[in-house]
């Protein structure tokens, strides 16, 4: 893979994104406002207004009609992309589920923003924590820089023979789709080379090969295709590397399933994703001046979830926080809670002490004291062996 | 981090006080600094309180907070000194740019105890008498540039000009204006 070149911008996330499509130039966009993702495909309609992409943009009337658009482009054979938030998601629901089990490749955007109700256009993972289970690939993003590079790699992973599964790059709203930052850009024939040409294997306007899609799946066979996404699922993880190991090889910025921060001697340890990560790095930053041994594990690659890895990351440390900013609202803990002290048990990695907060709820700040506070937790349950509940909330108003 | 600056905005909406953090973050940026800039989203309407952050660093930036102890606060509407407290957190060894036609003197009482400083600028006026109309913003940007000292002046000129070029391609008429509105700004801030 050659070296690109490197243009350095500063945009908003929304901007860097609807970028990266204008640079993967799909077949079909189809796509439906909503707060914060409008702008990706109000960019992008301009870029096809231009003429400096030659999709097919399908403005449709709603976001179930979004995603309809996509299963039936994709179905076709092209290379699809939508973007959306929250209620957007919720209303592809139905369709969400088509895409993965007729397994089309279409990459989306999700722009992170907390459902409704009550209404909240503010950030949360509500709304991508809701179809974790659908049977998408899902890449979290801490900045534009990673929502960018995360758009960039997307076809690769979701087209590659041993997936072909649907795939979403989370990045948080506001946060991340509104705020201006430095961005390394990839010059547009490097994308090009580096993404390629769609060719998919069966489609359905293949004249050679004439084939359904979607028809009834009975008792003999719902269960084996089950199994196949599954399949394709636990597949994607080492798709996901290669794909990145070929983007390092191109920009010289490293991805894996999840990003370790001054983890080699951690006692104590935050999960989280997106952007609430960079907060933690400053904060971490400074507690390390005093002397506290503090670490940072930040998920990637959220589905399919990297099981032995994360427990194996987080199997030295005294004391874990996993942060949630999403609830399962199940009266025990937030979902990447559930799914890493999972991971841990799976991996028989029990001595760590796993704590979970849900936080930053419906675009609840979160500053530098807040993740403070979590580390200085984590400090007293080391001291005391008392770990008190395990289901707790940071920045909640007493 | 010890070079990062923190400034926050305070306007109302319509007053382009979102545009004029983005518009300094443009400029940090080109003279290579990393950058944020960001508004806080609320119910957003014209008149409404708002509120805009940037931060500028020679290194790169990984917080993504609200700022709630800036180095600088810029007020582009002097009412708001009465109902939103602009000094909050700011740092004493810092400084507020209002936008008032008083003295820095005069709005001190109304800041709530702050004991740094203070500096005041007539934006109105120069807006009026640069641009024809009431555009608060570009003075007040290069307000804060002056203030703050995070860049040398004549690059931010350089830089604005530009901007301005390609911002106004449609219409440059209003380029002068917008440079002259900038330079008087540069030179009529008072508290320094």
């Amino acid at each position: 893979m050659n070296k690109c070149k490197s243009i350095r911008e500063r945009l908003s996330g929304n901007e860097a994104v609807a970028n990266a499509m204008r640079q993967i130039n799909p077949d079909v966009v189809a796509a439906f406002p909503i707060t914060p993702s409008t702008e990706i495909p109000q960019y992008f309609s301009t870029f096809v207004n231009n003429g400096t992409v030659d999709t097919e943009f399908v403005p449709v009337e709603s976001e179930h009609s979004a995603m309809s658009a996509c299963v039936g482009a994709s179905s076709a054979g092209g290379r699809v992309m939508t973007a959306t938030s929250a209620n957007g998601l919720s209303l592809m629901w139905e369709i969400i589920y088509i895409a993965s089990s007729l397994r089309l490749p279409i990459v989306m955007a999700c722009v992170n923003r907390a459902v409704s109700g009550p209404l909240n256009i503010h950030n949360d993972h509500s709304d991508s924590m809701g179809v974790r289970d659908s049977g998408w690939i899902q890449l979290y993003s801490e900045t534009n820089q990673e929502a960018y590079d995360n758009m960039i790699m997307a076809n690769r992973i979701a087209e590659h023979v041993d997936v072909h599964l649907p795939l979403m790059v989370c990045y948080d709203g506001f946060i991340t789709s509104h705020s201006i930052e430095n961005i390394e850009l990839i010059d547009d024939e490097s994308v090009k080379a580096f993404v390629g040409d769609y060719h998919p294997e069966h489609f359905l306007l293949n004249r050679d090969e004439p084939i359904a899609m979607g028809p009834l799946d009975v008792q003999p066979y719902l269960f084996e295709h089950k199994f196949q996404q599954g399949y394709a699922m636990k597949k994607a993880k080492d798709v996901i590397l290669e794909v990145s190991k070929e983007f390092e090889e191109m920009t010289g910025r490293k991805y894996g399933l999840f990003e370790e921060y001054k983890m080699e001697d951690a006692e104590m340890a935050i999960v989280v994703l997106n952007s609430t990560a960079g907060t933690a790095k400053y904060t971490i930053d400074r507690l390390r001046e005093k002397g506290m041994k503090v670490g940072l594990v930040k998920p990637r690659v959220y589905r399919p979830f990297p099981v032995y890895e994360i427990a194996n990351a987080l199997k030295n440390c005294k004391a874990i926080a996993v942060l949630d900013k999403a609830d399962s609202l199940n009266g025990a803990g937030g979902p990447l809670y559930t799914d890493v002290t999972s991971a841990m048990y799976t991996s028989n990695i029990t001595s760590p002490k796993v704590v979970n907060y849900i936080y930053g709820i419906g675009g609840r700040d979160v500053r530098s004291t807040d993740i403070e506070k979590v580390y200085n937790d984590l400090r007293y349950i080391i001291d005391t062996g008392d770990m008190g509940t395990p289901y707790r909330y940071l920045g909640l108003k007493g | 981090m010890s070079n990062l600056v923190e400034i926050r905005w305070h306007g109302r909406g319509g007053q382009g006080a979102k545009t004029a953090s983005l518009l300094l973050a443009d400029a940090a940026f080109n003279t290579g600094k990393y950058i944020q800039g960001f508004p806080e989203y609320g119910p957003e309407r014209m008149g409404a309180p708002i509120t805009a952050y940037n931060r500028i660093s020679d290194e790169p930036i990984t917080i993504h907070s609200n700022i709630y102890e800036p180095d600088y606060v810029v007020v582009v509407d002097e009412s708001l000194l009465e109902s939103v407290d602009v000094t909050a957190g700011l740092k004493e060894n810092g400084a507020i740019v209002i936008n008032t036609k008083k003295e820095p003197d005069e709005v001190r009482g109304l800041l709530k105890g702050y004991n740094g400083k203070v500096c005041t600028i007539d934006a109105k006026t120069i807006s009026i008498e640069t641009l024809g109309a009431y555009f608060p913003n570009t003075p007040m940007l290069a307000a804060i540039i002056k203030v703050s000292g995070i860049m040398n002046e004549q690059d931010f000129l350089n830089d604005m000009v530009d901007s301005f070029k390609h911002k106004f391609a449609k219409k440059p008429e209003v380029i002068d204006g917008n440079m002259e509105a900038l330079k008087r700004a540069l030179n009529e801030v008072k508290g320094l």
